[in-house]
């Protein structure tokens, strides 16, 4: 991962503003991801994580500056969307449908050619399918989250924007999904997450960022510190100076 | 991996069975709409002297109340079903065409009105006995027609409040302006009908109703993007 955007990279950011009134939730971000990268975003609420996030989404249009994905900029159309994954804090998902239906619902909304044999195979690498046919209000909120995930991957993005995916997750269920994001690393996509979980995420990214106040306040790549030193910085960097 | 984008129609209709199913499976809507279309039905009839005004006279204005409010009923629930969860940034975030999502939502909102209409049209014909058999067929014309311009205005402002505190009250205050250029036509046509009058001088209305619809559906689907630009 670097600083500076270039040709051949996944997803690149310049400069990247947001402002709400006179605020600046984002101020000034510029990042690249290749590839099989993996940025862990760390950083206390308010500090502009969500919005980066949303504004890589094509959600929010940035005040200022300029976002690519695989070389589009962004807003972008249907064909860069159609290469992001999106996993909100929130699960996105319908309470009234099965876990089975509302994947599939986002498999028919992403093109996916077979429909039903794509939602079965992400669900069962999420662990999710013994509780397909259940409707999503039933489930715990964890299980909720193993949906949420299938729902965002199901049409195998080549860029994954992961807010908060380890949200309601017990440890197994937070190793399994660790897991599944290696795999989707490793096969070449590119993924950024939002988290406050610094054990999956320090296991899983090659990259690591601390933001504050809409800037990055850190970011270090392979190697990224150790865990306790890299807790260290996290709470000198961030909840000590909120 | 990159799948072949889906079109605007095989979106719409997806958007379209998605919501459906949710509302089948709740009834939240119907229930409630239903529920207030006869109840409705039913206080007109006992507040009505039947020696001062005549069933005919009374019953399309009865009908065009019934059916104008009902559809704002599920016209506020179309986008607020997507509210608690954010269901709607994941459909942001799809591939789809922003026309896509309103056409589906539009498509929607339209069987469900179509369904209170289904119960509250013979409703109103047996409590107030108005035969409508003679022109039942252009009755039914008239109301989708009317009812195509409703939700299309409808859908749009119901996009448009859903995310506001007061959108219960601003649907409606925003909506109904709207909604007088269709329902004008249509109450009349329908009076008309009810009243014996030859199908053939409703066609003005029916012309009018049509202008309206095209107008809308073209301008609302044009406009909805702008309802979701952040």
């Amino acid at each position: 991962m670097t600083l500076a955007p270039a040709e051949g990279f996944s997803v690149t950011a310049t400069d990247l503003v947001r402002s709400f009134g006179s605020r600046r939730a984002v101020n000034g971000v510029s990042l690249s991801l290749a590839p099989g990268d993996c940025l862990a975003l760390f950083g206390p609420n308010g500090a502009g994580k969500t919005t980066l996030l949303r504004m890589l989404g094509g959600l929010l249009r940035p005040t200022s500056g300029q976002a690519t994905i695989e070389g589009v900029a962004l807003p972008g159309g249907a064909e860069v969307r159609a290469r992001v994954g999106l996993v909100s804090h929130q699960t996105m998902l319908y309470d009234a449908l099965t876990a089975r239906e509302n994947v599939e619902f986002a498999a028919r909304m992403y093109g996916v050619a077979d429909v039903r044999q794509a939602t079965q195979r992400v669900l069962q690498r999420l662990g999710a399918d013994s509780f397909a046919d259940v409707r999503v209000q039933s489930l715990s909120r964890g299980m909720q989250q193993r949906v949420s995930v299938a729902r965002a991957i199901v049409h195998e993005p080549s860029v994954l924007l992961a807010d908060e995916p380890f949200t309601g997750l017990d440890a197994g269920g937070a190793s399994a999904l660790t897991g599944m994001l290696a795999g989707l690393r490793d096969s070449g996509a590119a993924i950024i997450i939002v988290t406050h979980n610094l054990d999956e995420a320090l296991s899983l990214c090659t990259a690591a960022a601390i933001m504050r106040d809409g800037r990055f306040v850190r970011l270090d790549s392979t190697p990224i510190p150790a865990r306790d030193e890299y807790t260290a910085l996290y709470r000198e960097l961030s909840v000590d100076a909120s | 991996m990159v799948h072949r984008t889906p079109g605007v129609l095989a979106s719409a209709l997806a958007i379209t069975r998605k919501d459906l199913l949710i509302e089948f499976r709740s009834r939240s809507v119907i229930l409630s709409a239903v529920a207030f279309a006869v109840l409705a039905i039913t206080i007109f009839f006992f507040a009505w002297d039947p020696t001062a005004v005549a069933s005919v006279d009374l019953a399309p204005g009865v009908l065009w109340v019934i059916f104008t409010f009902s559809g704002l009923l599920g016209l506020h629930r179309s986008f607020g079903v997507e509210q608690p969860t954010r269901a709607i940034d994941a459909l942001l975030a799809a591939p789809v065409g922003r026309e896509a999502i309103y056409l589906g939502k539009l498509l929607a909102n339209l069987g469900f009105v179509i369904v209170v209409q289904a119960i509250s049209l013979p409703a109103v014909a047996l409590l107030y006995n108005v035969p409508i058999g003679g022109y039942v067929l252009p009755l039914i014309g008239i109301v989708l027609l009317a009812s195509v311009g409703l939700v299309a205005v409808g859908t749009l402002f119901s996009s448009m409040v859903v995310s506001t505190r007061l959108a219960e009250l601003l649907l409606p205050l925003l909506a109904l302006p709207f909604f007088v250029p269709v329902i004008l036509p249509a109450a009349q046509a329908t009076a008309r009908l009810m009243n014996g009058r030859p199908v053939a001088e409703v066609s003005g209305y029916v012309s009018i109703l049509g202008a309206f619809d095209v107008v809308f559906l073209v301008v609302c689907t044009l406009l909805y993007p702008y309802t979701l630009d952040q």
